[in-house]
């Protein structure tokens, strides 16, 4: 961490810039859009559409494995395998497709309108939220709920409460459960306390919850176990048939042991189907943690942001937002949300093209003296975390900001 | 929404079965993995594998489908919403389907023509392959063969107007019904001839059909005073007539004044808008999606006025046939551009590109 600009309160990053830099700027970031609109075709549909194939196999494969899940091979083999597929359907996949990337193809099933993923958020609930209200207000402080979700203190600017001293603890509760966290963070208390949401609303949006956790309870922990179940105990029962014994009493054999193995297979890939969907929650929690809540980004009051320009949004966009930096199947496992930066200027672009536009936008921000906020998965973690800590308590100052991007030559930390 | 396909006729028990067993899936179906092992299993639209591609001429090609599931049948004369991929795009087209229904192996064909600036033509005149999977949606139309089938029929077709055309002649052929047919068409030259050698054939075949070609290259166009030569009864005959507007119109009016105008059948695929029907005088449109808000001058559909208003709605055909632009309309009344009806009720669907508002309208879109 070298060559910092070190000041209590960050100037704005954009207050070096005139209303006619913000335009011309704006103008720079929308021809970069034009440009990959104009370009896509053939080779991104094949890319999501092989995306969501090989998901789909990875479930097929897993959930087959998980069929012998009282094996601890099959059980650990199907387990990883169906992590693997949540995380995708998650992120790569739903995430991006409810964005409306995708849209651009005209299929009626890779499609915002009718999309519905492996989550407990609804589609209707989250596009909303996230969609509009996350990346209309992001990161201006008592707009954007996203900025701690309401329950966490992640800026020093939000006011201390002693509840905050739990949030070390909360924290990892909403890691480990993070889908259910997001759904019941969709319901938007603000506006249910303030009013803004008829009782209707409520009601609709508490059912669709319910729907959606039905579904995945009855599929992960009845369903699937149930076969599970059903392939051990008729495998089992076939082998101890097959067991050269007495006749006395061998049906009694059989069912005893069709039904321990059953029994045992049931419960062993209930708890795989369980720790995919931990291990997809925990994944997800730490991309989107990232994204926004690492020491690099800025925040906003709404006095800032008052008659912003489009301009002012770009910049308030690339400056909110923070880039993980890791392998190409990193970026896929995190839906291509290590391009934070690029998926805030322009969200409904397929996220294939982030990596690509990514030199682009940096040369934006080196002109322009705007800062490009990336780094290491484990330094933005570990900062993220350490804000967490941090901010349970009173008090707490801007973490520094590491000013202009200025090239690759000049590492930012 | 984009477009989909008609719900293809799956057998109940298989239907039944994938019921059974959707809480596995959710909040997919078993048809989205089905389907990565064969797309045409899909049981939410029908879709149809490319057998055969024929070129008739140098930019008209038959292409040869077979359906996923049992083709649910169409009448001759009508056409096929159709729906291709094209640099990643979902595109959906209406083509007159040229096959007959009665087809013993279950194929569908059609036969596009090129159009040089077109996006779909191109692909199935040149892209296309056996084996491409393509997306059927609904059969429409009314321009079929009457019930009974007529015993005398005259067709009168020109270029790529023959392809309804076609359906006829090869389901009559079928049936043994070509006693006393006359066919009049016209191409601008002999390679322009779609469906050359079928047509040859069936004449062959037949001592009651009778071809007459016309290279309008070399003779020139028909005109209406040429049927009495060509064809002395024709004044009692059912006559299908499919071609150019130009053709159309000449020969509407010939029958309107010196024919039985009920006898008459044919095929307009660009409708009349702005034509002798009623245009009304327009009106306003709110759309309360978007907050958008036009006004439609006499004869604008709906769909014209709000792009010129700046608003951003769904369209395919643009001429009434694929149902991709509907809105529910939630107040007022609109006028058919086609037709000049002026209808309308709360809830009902309309396309907004041949209908135009009648007075104030609010529509969900």
């Amino acid at each position: 961490m070298n060559a910092m600009t070190t000041t209590a309160e960050p100037v704005s990053p954009l207050a070096h810039l005139s209303a006619e830099q913000l335009d011309e700027l704006a103008r720079e970031f929308d021809a970069i859009r034009d440009r990959v609109a104009a370009d896509l075709g053939e080779r991104d549909r094949r890319y999501i559409e092989s995306m969501i194939a090989m998901q789909r196999r990875l479930a097929v494969g897993g959930r087959m494995a998980l069929l012998f899940a009282r094996h601890r091979p099959a059980q650990a083999a199907g387990a990883t395998a169906l992590s693997m597929a949540k995380i995708l359907e998650n992120m790569e996949i739903g995430h991006n497709v409810l964005h409306g990337q995708w849209d651009w193809m005209n299929d009626p099933r890779i499609n915002s309108s009718t999309w519905d993923w492996d989550t407990a958020s609804t589609a209707e609930a989250w596009k909303h939220s996230h969609n509009y209200v996350h990346h209309t207000f992001t990161n201006i402080l008592g707009k954007d709920k996203d900025l701690g979700y309401e329950i966490m203190r992640i800026d020093p600017q939000q006011k201390w409460h002693p509840v905050y001293l739990l949030q070390p603890l909360y924290n990892l509760l909403l890691m480990a459960f993070f889908e259910w966290g997001v759904a019941v963070h969709d319901l938007d208390f603000e506006a249910i306390r303030s009013g803004r949401k008829s009782k209707a609303q409520i009601k609709r949006e508490l059912a669709g919850i319910r729907d959606k956790a039905k579904s995945q309870i009855i599929k992960d922990y009845l369903a699937w176990p149930l076969l599970s179940a059903l392939a051990t105990a008729a495998l089992d029962g076939a082998l101890e048939a097959r067991r050269p014994g007495r006749r006395r009493g061998r049906a009694g054999r059989i069912v005893r042991r069709a039904l321990s193995g059953g029994g045992a297979s049931f419960r062993s890939a209930a708890a795989a189907n369980a720790s995919a969907n931990i291990v997809r929650n925990i994944w997800a929690y730490a991309i989107i943690f990232c994204g926004h809540f690492p020491d690099q980004t800025y925040t906003f009051t709404q006095e800032e942001v008052e008659d912003e320009s489009p301009g002012g949004w770009y910049v308030r966009q690339l400056a909110g937002a923070a880039n993980i930096e890791g392998s190409p199947l990193f970026h896929v496992a995190s839906g291509n949300l290590g391009y934070q930066v690029e998926h805030h200027l322009f969200p409904d672009l397929p996220s294939t093209r982030y990596a690509e536009i990514a030199p682009q936008v940096k040369q934006v921000c080196e002109r322009y003296g705007l800062p490009y906020n990336s780094g290491p998965f484990s330094q933005q973690l570990g900062m993220v975390q350490r804000t967490i800590l941090r901010l349970a308590f009173p008090g707490g100052s801007q973490r520094p900001k590491p000013g202009p991007y200025r090239g690759e030559d000049h590492p930012v930390l | 929404m984009a477009e989909l396909g008609a719900t293809p006729k799956v057998p109940k028990l298989r239907r039944k079965a994938l019921h059974s067993v959707r809480s596995l899936f959710t909040p997919l179906l078993p048809d989205d993995y089905l389907e990565l092992i064969n797309p045409l299993w899909s049981t939410r639209e029908l879709r149809g594998r490319i057998e055969r591609i024929d070129h008739e001429t140098l930019d008209a090609a038959t292409v040869l489908i077979r359906p996923g599931f049992e083709w649910p049948g169409h009448r001759p004369g009508q056409y096929l919403r159709i729906g291709v991929v094209v640099d990643g795009v979902h595109h959906w087209r209406a083509y007159s389907l040229t096959s007959e229904p009665e087809r013993p192996d279950g194929c569908i064909s059609i036969t596009p023509k090129l159009v040089e600036a077109g996006k779909v033509s191109p692909y199935f005149v040149h892209g296309a392959r056996p084996g491409d999977v393509v997306r059927l949606g609904g059969v429409e139309g009314m321009f079929v063969l009457p019930d009974p089938l007529p015993e005398k029929p005259l067709f009168i077709s020109a270029g790529s107007g023959i392809t309804p055309i076609m359906s006829m002649i090869r389901s009559l052929h079928r049936a043994d019904a070509l006693g006393d047919a006359v066919h009049l068409h016209s191409a601008r030259s002999a390679e322009d001839v779609i469906f050359a050698d079928a047509l040859s054939q069936i004449d062959f075949a037949h001592e009651g059909y009778k071809l007459d070609l016309r290279l309008t290259g070399e003779q020139g166009r028909i005109a209406p005073g040429d049927l009495d030569r060509l064809c002395p009864d024709w004044r009692e005959r059912h006559a299908f007539l499919s071609g150019p507007a130009g053709m159309l119109d000449a020969l509407s009016e010939h029958w309107q004044r010196e024919g039985d105008r009920e006898l008459l059948h044919m095929e307009r695929f660009q409708p009349v808008i702005g034509g002798e029907e009623g245009e009304g005088d327009g009106g306003t449109v709110r759309f309360t999606r978007s907050g958008v808000e036009a006004r439609c001058e006499s004869g604008t559909p709906i769909l014209v006025g709000g792009e010129q208003a700046g608003a951003t709605l769904p369209f395919g055909c643009r001429m009434g046939i694929c149902h991709t632009c509907v809105g529910k309309l939630c107040r007022g009344e609109v006028r058919d551009l086609r037709t000049g009806r002026v209808h309308g009720s709360e809830g009902e669907m309309v396309r907004t590109c041949v209908n135009a508002p009648e007075g104030p309208i609010e529509i969900a879109l």
